[in-house]
């Protein structure tokens, strides 16, 4: 065999290894840009399957033990065709064959076979990871309010919230099924391991540094050395959570000499809460944003749930999205709409941007190339009146064709002050500086209201695609504007 | 021996069990194909080179660079075939291609040591066009008269003649999309070449002696070279009923040139581009009706895009004509078909095989003229059911047609439809934003293959001399259930537990020549040949037994595994493996091949004419939807079905089949939206939506916040296995259910009268630009004349 991307001999001094399903498994030999599917599946452990390699459908997914907040480890479920195998380096996992055997059946597995929550089988195995990290969410709470979600139904009488399935496409069922057993779990029982786990601090990511043919993959644990590695890699792809990089490595078959994983510095995991402003490492994943926040920013609190899917979220962070800088991104309308300010860092130091002045061009912004985006910044006190309105054509897991991010403060009827995130209508996220303009100091009415979607129809230059038509991204923006003043108002407007 | 709708004491079959699979696919341990090549040692990966062109000449292939990429083992092209070049079976189909047909078609497969390195060899494989004209949407092959294949048309009567002496005529046009079947699991094979030079392709197909005979006539050898095997699919829905062939032949190639294993298994977006899709459809439509609302006569011209091939596209046609007429008596009728060419996949078979598309025809039409009527949709729909001794428009009597208004009726009551129309009627008087409405529409489905050579199935039942049983037929398991129920049937028929049988994998080296698993039909034709092994198995156990009782064979009974006689008082049973060790001893052979086929069918192709099915499988839907009148967004607040499936032979199976079938049928209606390039730059005829992030399936949200399916009880079909019926096609249909019903809410934005026009599928968009023009209507205040600015709104025409 003289194909290098089969086999090489490592030149990792040290054992680098995951645990997966309570088995230590050597890393040695991997490429830098095998995924932790791939590895997986190569390793025999076939349980967990590639539907898209793009993280749509769920059928990959794994537990990862990951920090609580409070000392001990949460099972997170992620996309596995989406991380790189070494960035689970010292990490543990749990595949759909460690949760339980035939004889010795996981409750959400004895749960999904026993309901019909299985057809063709494929989906099942990421089903089954997704339903059991909500299956030991510490602060899933049954009974709850379920009014909250009426009539959605999306929160069980267990607490389960079915969002967290919300990554998982099933081609066979209809889903009834699946829904009826994730409802019908109870709580861990005692001897439950994986519950008892949680106790447990997880292990810390690994620093690694590993040279492979295919690339070399860099995990440090400072933000001066990242910083370092950057001044003299400029072409290293930065990674936290990965969910773009697993795309582009997957469906574009981006190859890169240097993959630089900053999801282990400590500078870039911390969330601080000044009088000024809230500050959020930009390597937090969305879903410790979501929980850590806890409502203190209503707009990200709108935006967070509508933001992909949980498997996504938990590892996907705002430093990502404003890195790979997407027009259609989620995170740039609302975070546009907060004046939120990005803390850059190099080598020589740190810089703070404007948000607003922060995109260039087509997934192109002011960061320079040895920069790392550290924090996002969102000055305070916040706006008093915010919404987030996604137009997709699915309500779970769909991609913006036009995303609007409101915030306005209303004094005495007046507008004092309005700023609208705009996604899905240029080249890059903006803000609807017109329609700002036509709203403040205006009325808080309805005559007012309409001039502004008439002007906030006309902002960007909405393009025909394969997600909506220009014309229908372009009604959606006026129409936006009069469904924020509506539900803002119970006023009825047309 | 009994009849085969006869259900015996305590039979299996009834019983609600889970998917036979169910806990090894929730542990992960079922093994699909492309699982099995990591347990292969020295297992080679193929890779294609796709063309970049719609339509063009290979006017250079160069494949030194690939072999100059380390890894890369061989490269697969056109000299290398063997037998013939084609991987289907009208010859048109060429599977190395010198002229490409449409983009991303497959030009030579590339075979490396491992994904990455068969990938980078694809990459360096250089070739050179000529490109020719292409044709790509619909509407451009219709103009360029770009046809395939035969024209059909069914006929009754003398349309003309109904239509001149209607009371009321419409006219329109009506067009329905594609869909992808996105079979969670994508395309895959795995083949290997034995010490005697069989070859052993393992391939997740629905059609193992189809993709048998291509693989022997690609690679030149005879069928008993080859052998198939089918472990279970990871969803199929028609997508691996023809397209598996050319990619087991791949890999079968690839293991007889190299010696090695070779695995194929597409990436989603190579699966997405390379193989053939549901059928997109045009009808252009004439329609009268009495003043009450009773359809006299219909004329209609239906036209199918078949992409680059025919594939399976005149009996997708042929079902999609017969399926015109959904649940309706029309007494006039002539419907002609017509398939396009275009440069796109070769569309071909899925779930409802044209039936959906026929059908959408007709509840698009009446969903647009009931407003024109004056008439409430469901009613308009209700009065004109079938009514029994009535015959189809192709000449069968439509038996039990007192089914569907047993079945509305029951459906009314359970979906509180009085209460909740009215209900929805308050909510809308109040809601300026926001529209609910309830739609209701029902299924008439035939069951049979239309050609009816294919209505035939086999079976292998062994009984061990220890008393277990191993079980074995023609009809592969997608997901669909068919395994579980087909260990109930033997289970019944032998009169053993459940936990007695064992099913093996389905493979042309145990049962030969047989049908694709298609056309719902594969319980009735599988369920039929093991229960006739079962049969002569047990009429031989029964003379053992009858000896070892003191009772005469025909008064033997074999239930649950104990075995006693008419007559035997309690405790003078014996156990079945007693039985079957006795039988052993006296030499009575314990295993048997059991045969099916249906009686009673017959079908004339070009009259389109005869009794092509067995059976209708009958149902009804009623949806309620709630509209965003801001954004065209929708949610489906409820749904509840009532379903024929005969005697359910598997409860759990059945409701999985209608739920599941529900929800893929709504999203092609909704959701699902196939976009190709017909732009004239250089990705013309390239498909849009070629990934999962920009296909969009239904997910958890899209299923209905409530959702009540109930299997119609008494129900017992009598010319099928156990008294029951098909179920894996004819739920699909009830979608279009959720279709009327956003139309009905849609209309809740406009005046009465208003007819709403919705685009195919109803995605927000276009539930927002139906909506627009009916809040237009309004504006206009011309109820009368009912323009709604609509190009194809049903004009009334004067008589």
């Amino acid at each position: 065999m003289d194909d290098p991307s089969v086999n090489y001999e490592s030149s990792v001094t040290y054992e680098s290894s995951v645990t997966v399903n309570g088995q230590r498994r050597p890393l040695a030999g991997v490429r830098a840009h095998a995924t932790a599917l791939e590895w997986l599946r190569e390793n025999g452990l076939s349980g967990s399957k590639e539907g898209c390699a793009e993280g749509e459908c769920g059928a990959c997914a794994v537990l990862v033990g990951q920090a609580d907040g409070s000392g001990g480890t949460a099972w997170a479920a992620v996309n596995a065709c989406l991380i790189p195998a070494w960035a689970l380096d010292g990490q543990e996992l749990v595949t759909a064959e460690g949760l339980g055997t035939p004889a010795a059946l996981h409750p959400v597995q004895a749960g999904l076979a026993a309901a019909g929550g299985s057809q063709c089988g494929y989906c099942t195995p990421g089903f089954a990871c997704s339903m059991a990290a909500e299956f030991y969410r510490r602060d899933r709470q049954p009974g709850g309010d379920l009014s909250d979600d009426a009539p959605c139904g999306e929160r069980g009488p267990n607490g389960f919230d079915l969002h967290a399935l919300a990554g998982n496409l099933c081609r066979c069922t209809g889903y009834r099924p699946i829904r009826d057993a994730a409802y019908a779990l109870g709580a861990p029982q005692a001897g439950d391991e994986l519950a008892a786990r949680r106790d447990l601090p997880p292990p810390r990511p690994a620093a690694t540094v590993l040279e492979a043919p295919d690339g070399k993959f860099v995990r440090p644990r400072t933000l001066a050395e990242a910083v370092g590695l950057l001044a003299e890699n400029p072409t290293a792809v930065l990674i936290a959570g990965s969910t773009d990089w697993g795309v582009e490595v997957n469906l574009r078959g981006r190859r890169s000499p240097l993959v630089l994983a900053i999801d282990a510095i400590g500078e870039l995991r911390t969330l601080e809460f000044g009088d000024r402003f809230i500050q959020i490492g930009a390597a937090v994943p969305l879903s410790e944003v979501e929980s850590a926040l806890a409502g203190r920013v209503p707009l990200l609190g709108d935006m967070i749930p509508q933001f992909a899917s949980r498997l996504i979220r938990n590892r996907a962070t705002f430093g990502g999205n404003l890195g790979t800088g997407s027009p259609i991104g989620d995170s740039p309308p609302a975070l546009l709409a907060l004046d939120a300010v990005v803390v850059l860092a190099s080598t020589v130091g740190e810089r703070e941007v404007e948000l607003s002045d922060y995109f260039t061009g087509y997934r192109r912004s002011v960061r320079r190339p040895d920069e790392i985006l550290r924090a996002i910044r969102i000055p305070l006190p916040l706006a008093g009146t915010t919404a987030f309105h996604k137009i997709a054509k699915r309500r779970f897991d769909d991609i913006s064709s036009v995303a609007v991010a409101f915030a306005i403060d209303v004094d005495d009827g007046l507008v004092t002050r309005a700023r609208i995130g705009l996604g899905g209508v240029a080249a890059t996220p903006l803000r609807a500086r017109a329609t700002e303009q036509a709203l403040e100091g205006q009325p808080w009415a309805a005559p007012a209201v309409r001039r502004a979607a008439a002007a906030l129809g006309d902002e960007g230059t909405p393009l025909d695609d394969h997600r909506a038509s220009a014309a229908y991204r372009k009604a959606m923006l006026v129409q936006a504007m009069l469904k924020f003043y509506t539900e803002a108002t119970g006023e009825a407007l047309s | 021996m009994s009849a085969l709708s006869d259900r015996p004491v305590d039979p299996a079959v009834g019983l609600p069990v889970p998917h036979e699979s169910a806990i090894l696919h929730a542990t992960g341990r079922a093994i699909f194909t492309d699982d099995l090549a990591s347990r292969t040692a020295g297992v080679l990966t193929a890779w294609p080179v796709q063309s970049t062109h719609a339509h063009a000449r290979v006017s250079v292939l160069r494949t030194d660079g690939a072999l100059g990429v380390p890894g890369v083992v061989r490269v697969l092209t056109a000299d290398d075939v063997p037998g013939i070049n084609d991987s289907g079976i009208k010859h048109d189909e060429p599977l190395f291609p010198t002229e490409v047909m449409f983009y991303g078609q497959a030009l030579c497969w590339v075979l490396a040591e491992s994904t990455e390195a068969a990938r980078l060899g694809a990459d360096a494989v250089q070739v050179e066009y000529e490109v020719l004209t292409s044709v790509v949407t619909l509407s451009e092959a219709i103009t360029a008269e770009s046809f395939q294949g035969e024209t059909r048309t069914v006929r009754r009567g003398d349309a003309d003649a109904a239509l001149a002496g209607a009371a009321r005529v419409f006219e329109g046009e009506s067009e329905v999309g594609g869909q992808e079947h996105f079979y969670l699991e994508t395309q895959a094979a795995l083949a290997q070449v034995e010490d005697d030079g069989r070859v052993f392709v393992q391939c997740s197909t629905q059609h193992p002696s189809e993709t048998q005979a291509i693989v022997a006539h690609v690679l030149g050898l005879s069928s008993n070279a080859v052998t198939v095997q089918c472990l279970r699919m990871g969803g199929a829905f028609g997508g691996k009923e023809m397209q598996p062939h050319g990619f087991a032949a791949v890999a079968a190639l690839g293991a007889l040139l190299t010696g090695r294993p070779v695995r194929l298994r597409l990436t989603r977006t190579q699966d997405l581009t390379l193989t053939g899709k549901r059928h997109p459809f045009h009808a252009s439509w004439r329609v009268g009706f009495s003043e009450d609302g009773l359809l006299l006569g219909l004329k209609a011209t239906l036209t199918a895009d078949g992409g680059w091939s025919l594939d399976l596209s005149e009996p997708v046609l042929s079902r999609a004509l017969c399926h015109i007429d959904n649940a309706y008596w029309i007494p006039a009728i002539e419907a002609r078909g017509r398939i396009v060419k275009t440069n796109k996949t070769s569309q071909t078979a899925f779930r409802g095989f044209g039936g959906p598309q026929g059908m959408f025809m007709i509840e698009d039409i009446l969903g647009r003229c009931a407003p024109l009527l004056g008439i409430d949709p469901a009613e308009l729909r209700r009065k004109n059911f079938y009514a029994p001794g009535q015959l189809t428009p192709y000449g069968q009597p439509v038996r039990h047609a007192e089914r569907l208004g047993a079945i509305w009726t029951q459906l009314v009551h359970s979906s509180a439809l009085a209460r909740r129309t009215e209900e929805a009627r308050a909510f809308n008087a109040a809601s300026p934003h926001l529209k609910r409405a309830l739609a209701l529409t029902p299924v008439k489905f035939g069951i049979s293959f239309n050609f009816t050579a294919f209505n035939q199935a086999g079976a292998l039942v062994h009984v061990y001399k220890d008393g277990s049983v191993l079980i074995n037929h023609g009809g592969t398991e997608m997901g669909q259930g068919l395994h579980t129920k087909m260990l109930q049937v033997a289970s019944t028929a032998l009169g053993v537990p459940l936990s007695a049988v064992r099913l093996a994998p389905t493979r042309t080296d145990k049962v030969p020549n047989t049908s694709a698993t298609a056309a719902s039909s594969s319980s009735d034709l599988n369920g039929g040949a093991i229960k006739n092994a079962c049969d002569q198995i047990l009429a031989r156990m029964a003379d053992v037994a009858g000896r070892m009782l003191g009772a005469h064979s025909q008064d033997v009974r074999f239930t649950r595994g104990r075995v006693s006689a008419l007559g035997l008082g309690a405790g003078q049973d014996i156990g079945f493996a007693e039985v079957a060790g006795e039988a052993y001893l006296q030499r009575v052979q314990l295993w048997a091949a059991g045969f099916y086929r249906t009686e009673g069918l017959y079908w004339d192709q070009k009259a389109m004419q005869g009794e092509p099915f067995k059976y209708f499988a009958y149902g009804a839907a009623a949806t309620e939807v709630e509209v965003d009148g801001f954004t065209g967004a929708y949610r489906v607040r409820r749904v509840d079905i009532v379903h024929d499936v005969g005697d359910s032979l598997s409860p759990i199976i059945d409701i999985g089949q209608v739920e599941g079938g529900f929800v893929q049928g709504a999203g092609w209606l909704t959701l699902e939206d196939l976009r190709w390039d017909a732009g004239d730059g250089p990705g013309r005829g390239r498909l849009l939506t070629q990934s999962a992030s920009t296909y969009k399936l239904p997910s958890l949200s899209e299923m209905p916040d409530e959702f009540n399916v109930t299997l119609f009880e008494r129900a017992t079909e009598d010319g099928a296995i156990y008294g029951s019926k098909a179920v894996g096609e004819p739920p699909v249909m009830l979608a279009l259910s959720v279709r009327e019903a956003l139309r009905q809410a849609v209309a809740g934005f406009g005046p009465a009268g208003h007819s709403v026009e919705l685009a195919s599928p109803a995605t927000p968009e276009a539930v927002f630009w139906a909506l627009t023009a009916a809040r237009a209507a309004v504006e206009a205040e011309a109820p009368t004349q009912g323009t709604s600015g609509a190009e194809r709104a049903p004009a009334l025409t004067d008589t």
